[in-house]
């Protein structure tokens, strides 16, 4: 069964104990953990970051004149270089520390309502989580701009003829995911940046599923805006970055007012600080942000490329074994394709699914995976997400399967 | 039977099983057998709503007693909602009002009861007891 597991390019079982919740029992049975797309587990050398950074030097960063606060300052502001150079990013200032993607995108929607106005279009994709459909309705409905929709085919990939009709030189903006969180599949955000430039549009890109499985390489893709979140790359929850082009940023209000973000303040007139501070306000997620530089380094000793071979060889084989079982019905069937099997079982509810292979210590996701919009088209009430990382192992795809057919036949 | 007689007799069925997986495939059995709920009242107005899984809920006053018919498109989910029926369907609304849960715990269901479980059991709970509030208001 396993033909390629002599080509695997990494030591998963050295891997392993670098994450110590692997090594914990649910429900009696040894955790299999296929919801990396939700999150993802945590390597040691994070965790001792995190318990480092409070134990040594936890402190407010910037201003502050005492050891403390200047060893913490120069941490964070080295983890924000090392996130700079992870994304190939021109300038570190152009990295905003964000609590997350969702954070990142409202941040954007929110200085973009002095950008658009009325007959103004906004450009969407079929395949968005809710956090990248929300806040640009929220924003359409402020300006009286038009939210138009890229739509998608059958195997959950973008139409791009659809989308060239719909860019005009009233679209503003394009937001789509690099890579779709419900079905995996990676969109061709190159050709989406390079036509929407061609209309003045501005694009941003979540980057959310895509960076814990690829390395983008942000000034190649002349993306105007991309975010992600730390805790589905190895790192901490409560912590991302926003990418802007500095001459957006600069052009761009403040979204949140407060300490961190001011150059002066009178009740006159306040003026505010230079980026990246002008978009971080207050006391910032430090020890998060640290962290998140810690989990970069992870990933990359482990390296992207070879997260990738590995990935893809577990996503081939769990998709040929459940294929193998009857009444299967994967969604997403794109060639180009993250480690995510979206599936249902005819006849089955995705809810008792989850259900049952839970008791036997396997963790997956079920439901709408917050793309309703996804579900509609398909016309099911959700599916049963297993999402893959590096750390997973070939005989956990086994355990998977063996959970899925006991499943399948408790409830039929 | 008093609710508190029935929620005795579920128990006593459910102690019989010595692992989770007999436990589900009585539940399981319990939902393909209970009585379907009238297709037209299968509408959003009768959906509780915290549920990961479609739930149906109605509720008819047969005198002075509340009955109860409901569904669920996923099997697990309706074999609690069985559960449930059996032991609150064809009571007083007062006795309905009255009616403690533990005996969800005691027949080893107890991680259903969390509040923020997908399932909702709590939502229907709350549901049943809702209809019992309306109905009570009625009877008085």
């Amino acid at each position: 069964m396993k033909v390629v597991a002599n080509k695997i390019p990494l030591d998963i079982e050295k891997i392993r104990l670098d994450f110590p919740i692997l090594k914990r029992k649910v429900n009696g049975y040894p955790l299999v953990y296929l919801d990396n797309a939700a999150t993802s587990q945590t390597p040691q050398q994070v965790i001792d970051v995190i318990v480092d950074y409070y134990s040594s030097y936890n402190a407010n960063i910037h201003r502050g004149v005492h050891s403390l606060s200047q060893e913490a300052t120069d941490k964070y502001e080295t983890a924000r270089k090392k996130i700079q150079q992870h994304f190939n990013v021109a300038n570190s200032h152009e990295i905003i520390f964000t609590s997350g993607t969702t954070h990142g995108i409202n941040l954007i929607a929110n200085g973009f309502a002095q950008e658009l106005q009325k007959g103004d279009e906004v450009v969407v994709s079929a395949l968005e989580h809710h956090s990248n459909i929300v806040p640009w309705q929220m924003l359409c409905e402020k300006t009286g701009a038009s939210l138009k929709v890229i739509p998608m085919n059958h195997e959950g990939e973008l139409d791009m003829e659809a989308y060239q009709d719909l860019l005009s030189p009233n679209t503003k903006m394009v937001f789509v995911n690099h890579v779709s969180n419900a079905l995996g599949t990676v969109n061709p955000i190159e050709e989406i940046i390079e036509a929407a430039h061609k209309v003045g549009a501005a694009v941003l890109v979540d980057g959310a599923q895509a960076a814990p499985h690829i390395k983008a390489d942000l000034q190649a893709l002349d993306v105007d805006f991309y975010v992600v979140s730390a805790h589905k790359m190895c790192g901490p929850t409560g912590v991302g970055i926003l990418f802007g082009k500095e001459k957006w940023l600069n052009k761009l209000p403040p979204y949140q007012g407060g300490g961190e973000m001011i150059a002066t303040v009178s009740f006159e007139k306040t003026t505010y600080a230079e980026l990246p501070h002008k978009f971080e306000a207050g006391t910032p997620n430090i020890c998060g942000g640290i962290a998140f530089g810690a989990a970069l380094d992870y990933m990359n000793e482990v390296g992207f490329k070879n997260i990738a071979t590995y990935e893809e060889q577990l996503l081939a084989y769990a998709t040929k074994c459940l294929l193998e079982i009857e009444g299967v019905k994967i969604y997403g069937t794109s060639e180009e394709k993250t480690a995510v099997i979206s599936f249902n079982i005819e006849g089955l509810h995705p809810y008792d699914i989850g259900t049952i292979v839970d008791k036997l210590g396997i963790a997956v996701r079920t439901g709408h995976h917050c793309a309703q919009p996804i579900m509609d088209f398909y016309n099911i009430p959700g599916t049963v997400r297993a999402s893959f990382s590096f750390y997973n192992t070939f005989e956990e795809v086994d355990l998977f399967i063996a959970a899925i057919k006991k499943a399948k036949m408790m409830l039929q | 039977m008093t609710i508190k007689e029935i929620q005795e007799e579920i128990v006593d069925e459910f102690s019989m099983f010595d692992d989770w997986m007999q436990r589900y495939e009585y539940m399981i059995e319990l939902g393909k057998s209970l009585p379907l709920i009238d297709e037209k009242y299968k509408v959003d107005e009768n959906l509780i709503k915290g549920c990961q899984s479609k739930v149906w809920v109605h509720a008819v006053l047969e005198g002075d007693k509340l009955a109860f018919t409901a569904d669920s498109d996923a099997i697990i989910t309706k074999g609690i909602v069985a559960i449930l029926i059996r032991a609150y369907s064809n009571q007083h609304p007062t006795d309905i009002l009255d009616a403690d849960t533990k005996f969800i715990d005691e027949i080893g269901l107890k991680e259903h009861l969390s509040p923020t479980r997908a399932n909702g059991l709590v939502s229907m709970i709350k549901q049943l007891k809702m209809y019992a509030i309306a109905y009570q208001t009625q009877l008085d």
